[in-house]
């Protein structure tokens, strides 16, 4: 059942309407801020933690319970901060940026309530480098808010003294790392910390620190508003809300557009997106989490829920809700060894078995294409992506193995046959083995 | 890194820039001057090319933007060659960055490749005069207005080796292309008109 407009979060996720406070106001935003935060720090908490939300940023965790997790005082005197990660660089996304340059003040707003709850004292917005344009808009959106007192002191009334400020970045992939990004707001390299101490301890400058996804900070002041029932009663048990799904790759019309989580992958490509290119029997498989995530076949995407647990029986993942499909003219093996040389180019080079890992694996890779490899190399490809994941400080190793673990898992023996074409034998499994 | 070390040693911000170094260093806290370092070098390349045509960093300039926030030359630099937006060495007066990550590759970035190959550019280098650099980036996140290019502040999207070959023409004939999508979409709204939220379209 796709999501009644009245259900939308985003009324100006494509920009028909300008992005200023005047229209933002008019949408409903900043609409008694003030009356919002008068409920208390800790029933904020309480509803957004009713609602179900779940980080918005790709892994999932809970969103309420961890603004629980910051200090409720401050005992030595060291101030809290929000951290809105809008560095969004996961091949397949593109939803942050809808919502920083048609609709900031959902973003700032957002982002003034949960700082107020998690008792932070500012925000900073990291907004990827490459994000422009969008920058701009968030820079004259965050000039409007303080202009009309919504932020700065005393926000929206309130007696709370709150600043949001925005950092721009560089082009570094990793920095969406949430340990990246404070080291990189520090003026450092965006290289990972190893964790504990979690950024809720020491996050920026020492100082206890949540990172949250845009979507995820902009989506709380109308789920405070119209109740946490109301969130949590669109989409599954445990996979609640509206997801903003990006659309990209082999669909008649790719589109970034709201929708009901869980919504079925076949009713949210039918509806929203034209079909697939050719018809549904044209489908050969779809990541639909963002580059991280293993690819999941046709047979069985086609009916599976698009949520956090669907695809995880997938084998697969949410991750961003970045849905990237692919038709039977794919070069399925060159799609993921390109994903392959992202990886290689974004790895941070601090821990050895990404460093060496992702250019390794990605040079196993191309020659997978061309078929110009030993038939034992697919299984030493496979050892080597689970030398490399859960083996580095942060989660890049894992999402640079886990694309060539779907592939094998599912496309073996496209792998293979052309191993066999290229070594000058039919294609028949095993044959290219027994005549070495 | 190619410049001479003497040749930019004179850098100063401009009134206006030296203003906004100002601002920019009071968005964080007192002590933590260092967090200001990438938004200086921004303002640092946006100054240099405003001033020289081109938008790049020679290494006086980012000594300058450390001695201004006392951080060691080093770190300075680490943190300008860590980042990839940061120009280490001179760049034509427009940088294609055409997008190469998968979903634009589904849609067609071969076809932007090769359209900026037939006009003369090449990856990695200055070409055209002096007025293109192109280099293949990693995704840009215009994903569902794949494939995408941007070059210098803007993206162009939804792109065919047609519009590109024409953005590419109109900037050799000195006039400034449309931005945005090339097929006359709005945003990332499904071509032919939105799916949803009709009532404010």
């Amino acid at each position: 059942m796709t999501l009644a407009d009245k259900d939308r979060i985003f009324t100006n996720l494509y920009g028909f309407q300008p992005w200023g406070i005047a229209h933002a106001m008019k949408r409903g935003d900043w609409a008694d801020t003030k009356a919002l935060m008068a409920q208390g720090q800790d029933a904020i908490i309480q509803k957004v933690k009713d609602s179900g939300l779940r980080g918005r940023g790709g892994a999932g965790f809970p969103t309420g319970m961890k603004w629980s997790f910051m200090p409720k005082e401050s005992k030595d005197g060291r101030p809290s901060f929000l951290v809105v990660n809008a560095d969004e660089s996961e091949p397949g996304s593109c939803k942050d940026r809808e919502i920083i340059r048609h609709d900031p003040h959902k973003l700032i707003e957002g982002a003034l309530i949960a700082g107020y709850a998690m008792r932070a004292r500012a925000a900073y917005i990291y907004i990827r480098g490459e994000y422009i344009r969008e920058a701009e808009v968030l820079f004259a959106a965050v000039e409007e808010a303080y202009a009309k007192g919504f932020i700065g002191k005393n926000a929206c009334g309130s007696g709370y003294d709150f600043d949001v400020f925005v950092h721009r970045g560089g082009g570094a992939y990793i920095c969406g790392e949430e340990t990246a990004m404070i080291e990189s707001l520090e003026g450092k390299k965006g290289q990972p910390r190893l964790k504990p101490p979690f950024p809720a301890g020491v996050g920026l400058y020492g100082c206890p620190t949540t990172v949250n996804n845009v979507e995820s900070i902009a989506v709380v002041p109308t789920i405070l508003r119209r109740g946490a029932d109301w969130f949590a009663g669109i989409g599954r048990p445990n996979n609640t809300g509206t997801k903003l799904f990006q659309i990209a790759g082999h669909v008649n019309a790719p589109c970034v557009v709201e929708e009901a989580m869980s919504i079925p992958f076949r009713e949210l490509i039918d509806t929203q997106c034209g079909g697939i290119r050719g018809g549904w029997d044209n489908l050969l498989a779809v990541i639909p989490g963002g580059s991280s995530v293993p690819l999941v076949p046709a047979e069985q995407i086609i009916d599976a829920p698009m949520d956090f647990v669907g695809l995880k029986e997938l084998k697969s993942g949410l991750g961003t809700a970045a849905v990237i499909v692919m038709d039977k003219s794919t070069d399925i093996v060159r799609a993921i060894a390109r994903i392959s040389y992202f990886y290689k180019h974004e790895s941070c080079g601090q821990c050895t078995p990404c460093r060496e890992g992702t250019g390794w694996m990605w040079r196993v890779m191309e020659r997978l294409v061309t078929g110009d490899a030993e038939p034992h190399e697919v299984d030493l490809l496979l050892e080597v992506t689970t030398q490399v994941e859960g083996h580095t400080i942060c989660a890049l190793g894992d999402a640079a193995a886990w694309p060539i673990q779907g592939l094998i898992r599912h496309f073996r023996p496209e792998i293979e046959k052309r191993i066999a074409k290229r070594r000058g034998f039919v294609a028949v499994p095993g044959l290219a083995e027994a005549a070495e | 890194m190619s410049g001479t070390v003497t040749e930019f040693a004179d850098f100063r911000w401009t009134e206006a820039n030296r203003q906004e170094a100002e601002r920019i260093i009071g968005r964080y806290p007192k002590g933590r001057e260092a967090s200001a370092i990438m938004p200086l070098l921004w303002l640092a390349q946006y100054q240099m090319s405003a001033q020289t045509g081109v938008a790049w960093l020679p290494l006086p300039v980012i000594e300058f933007v450390a001695a201004q926030i006392g951080m060691p030359k080093i770190r300075a630099l680490e943190v300008a060659s860590f980042y990839t937006m940061y120009n280490l060495a001179p760049v034509g007066r427009f940088h294609v960055q055409v997008c190469g990550t998968t979903p634009c590759m589904l849609r067609g970035s071969d076809d932007v490749l090769r359209a900026c190959a037939d006009k003369g550019l090449k990856k990695g280098d200055v070409t055209n005069g002096g007025l293109f650099t192109l280099t293949e980036v990693e995704c840009l996140g215009a994903c569902a207005n794949a494939p995408m290019v941007q070059i210098n502040d803007d993206n162009y999207e939804d792109l065919t080796y047609e519009s590109m070959t024409a953005i590419l023409d109109a900037l050799i004939a000195g006039k400034t292309p449309k931005a945005g999508s090339q097929i006359g979409r709005t945003a990332s709204c499904p071509e032919g008109g939105p799916t949803t939220l009709k009532d404010v379209a």
